[in-house]
């Protein structure tokens, strides 16, 4: 289990200081995919790096598995985070050694035997896909083949806890696919906690059991995944979900705008015809997204009501009637 | 059309000892400039505020001394030199001294060498060490020095060429070598032909030097997939 109690990072410069982080409580459960998400500079690389104390928390408390890592020598942290492992965005490998060789780095750090390393990592490697890869290096790899490197390395130590750093944000969407998939696939069958960091909200809902979204250095909202995506609280966690709320107002000076939410069993049903058809209200949709969580369909649709407050009542009134979840956008 | 002087260092073998004399001092000053300006430079890039050690004072004192060096002009440092090189090897003169003072002219400028290739890692790769729980020296020995390797040598290239140019110097404290053969034998005596054959055995030392050691870096570095 981690734990992050009241943590905050201010960094000192002397244009002046930078909160990164405020006040972040956070427990990670054990087994789960955590996901964190917020926009670019929201503080979500720092929160992460906290975890491992790659960057030192000015306030608070990391506790992993009943241990504080802010109280700990660095000996004894250098042990802890054999255990913690870590991937990035822009992979990270070691350019001038073979991929097996990349493999086995943590193992040689961590005193293995070299024939005993050397056998872990080609079992890894085949466990990502890479076996017939050993021998290539890394400049010779595609950008997915890399993050598989970086997988199987960052397994090598036989980690409870996998933290990603926007590990799929450098590559396609399929190869993204392909690599959340081997995560999911890591999670079940070895059983090791995975912290995702991300700012799409694609990544959250295809691998991610739970969700905290950040912004501007604090938690906005915490929550399963399906229950914020359905009803998110925060203004951020619902741009995150559907963007563009905010350009949107430009190009339709319209009426009350409403944010429509679909849980499973609404999905599939012809809401917003009905809603133009019962009520005789013409509206605009500004934008729509559906997308699938644990097998059930979700959907948030932003439409806009005309500038007139009698067919605006008739449809909110509608609404409630069917029990269509909804909230007022300004 | 050559001068007399020309043809008798010619039959003697003279310019061929000449090369030998500064091959042999080229690359015995520039192991021990890197035995001295290798760790240099990685605790300079170690303790750099962006390196894996910051340490500030360390770092500082360090690279005033390294700079102290460095602004001295090659001819007036090794007339300095020369009292170090009598504790060291005994003598003022002759080709000992001149690797002495070779070396310890060619330290400080290693050491910057050093430094900026090593500076050169990528963070990210050091990060990942970190993150792995790699303590400080391993991250040297295991990922510094092996990930900079292509840009070490290339380094060492420039170096070695650099300590060629200073060692034909080395003819003022009496040592041996194309710069000896240049300013005795030519200068001295007055015989323009000996003095640019001798420049121009320089300029094919050097040639053979980058050759070959572009060749090295080409085939260490990994990165080079072709």
């Amino acid at each position: 289990m981690i734990e992050l109690k009241d943590l905050s990072k201010t960094y000192i410069s002397a244009s002046g200081n930078v909160e990164a982080l405020r006040d972040i409580n956070l427990t990670i459960n054990d087994g789960e995919i955590f996901g964190i998400i917020g926009l670019s500079g929201a503080g979500k690389s720092t929160l992460v790096r906290c975890i491992n104390l790659l960057e030192r928390p000015t306030a608070g408390q990391v506790i992993i598995d009943g241990k504080d890592l802010t109280a700990m020598n660095r000996p004894e942290l250098l042990q802890m985070r054999r255990s913690i492992s870590m991937i990035f965005q822009g992979f990270n490998l070691l350019e001038q050694r073979s991929v097996l060789r990349n493999v086995t780095f943590p193992l040689e750090v961590a005193g293995v035997k070299k024939a005993a390393a050397r056998a872990k990592a080609q079992e890894l490697l085949k466990v990502v896909g890479l076996e017939d890869k050993a021998a290539a290096y890394p400049a010779q790899l595609s950008g997915g083949q890399k993050q598989r490197v970086a997988i199987a390395r960052a397994l090598a130590t036989d980690p409870r806890y996998l933290l990603c750093d926007e590990a799929t944000s450098a590559l396609d969407p399929t190869t993204t696919q392909s690599i959340l998939a081997l995560l999911k696939e890591i999670n079940r069958t070895m059983g090791v906690t995975i912290v995702v960091i991300t700012h799409e909200m694609r990544v959250i809902d295809q691998i991610c059991d739970r969700v905290a979204v950040i912004d501007r250095s604090r938690i906005a909202e915490i929550g399963a995944v399906s229950q914020v995506f359905t009803n998110p609280q925060s203004a951020i966690a619902r741009e995150l979900i559907l963007p563009g709320t905010a350009s949107a107002q430009e190009f339709t000076p319209g009426g009350q705008r409403l944010r429509l939410a679909f849980n499973g069993d609404t999905t599939r049903a012809p809401v917003v015809a009905s809603l133009i058809m019962e009520c005789q209200v013409p509206l605009n949709i500004v934008s729509a997204d559906i997308r699938e969580i644990d097998d059930k369909v979700y959907g948030q649709m932003l439409i806009e009501l005309p500038n007139d407050s009698a067919q605006t009542d008739r449809a909110l009134a509608w609404l409630n009637e069917r029990g269509i979840a909804y909230s007022k956008e300004v | 059309m050559f001068t007399d002087m020309f043809v008798k260092l010619w039959d003697n073998h003279l310019f061929l000892w000449g090369i030998w004399q500064t091959v042999y001092m080229t690359v015995i000053s520039t192991v021990f400039a890197y035995v001295l300006g290798l760790p240099l430079g990685i605790v300079l890039s170690v303790t750099d505020k962006d390196g894996i050690r910051p340490m500030r004072a360390v770092n500082r004192v360090l690279g005033i001394i390294i700079n102290a060096f460095r602004s001295v002009p090659f001819i007036i440092l090794m007339v300095a030199l020369l009292p170090v090189a009598k504790l060291i090897v005994g003598t003022s003169i002759g080709n000992k001294a001149v690797i002495v003072t070779l070396v310890v002219g060619a330290a400080p400028f290693v050491a910057r060498m050093v430094e900026s290739s090593i500076k050169e890692v990528d963070k990210g790769v050091i990060e990942a060490a970190e993150a792995m729980g790699t303590p400080s020296f391993k991250i040297i020995t295991k990922v510094l020095i092996p990930e900079a390797k292509p840009s070490l040598i290339t380094g060492a290239v420039i170096s070695m060429v650099t300590i060629l140019g200073y060692s034909a110097m080395a003819a003022t404290l009496g040592g041996t070598g194309l710069g000896q053969v240049a300013i005795v034998y030519g200068h001295q005596r007055f015989n323009q032909d000996v003095i640019w054959f001798a420049a121009l055995l320089c300029i094919l030392i050097v040639q053979v030097i980058q050759e070959v050691g572009m060749r090295i870096v080409h085939k260490s570095d990994k990165r080079i997939t072709n």
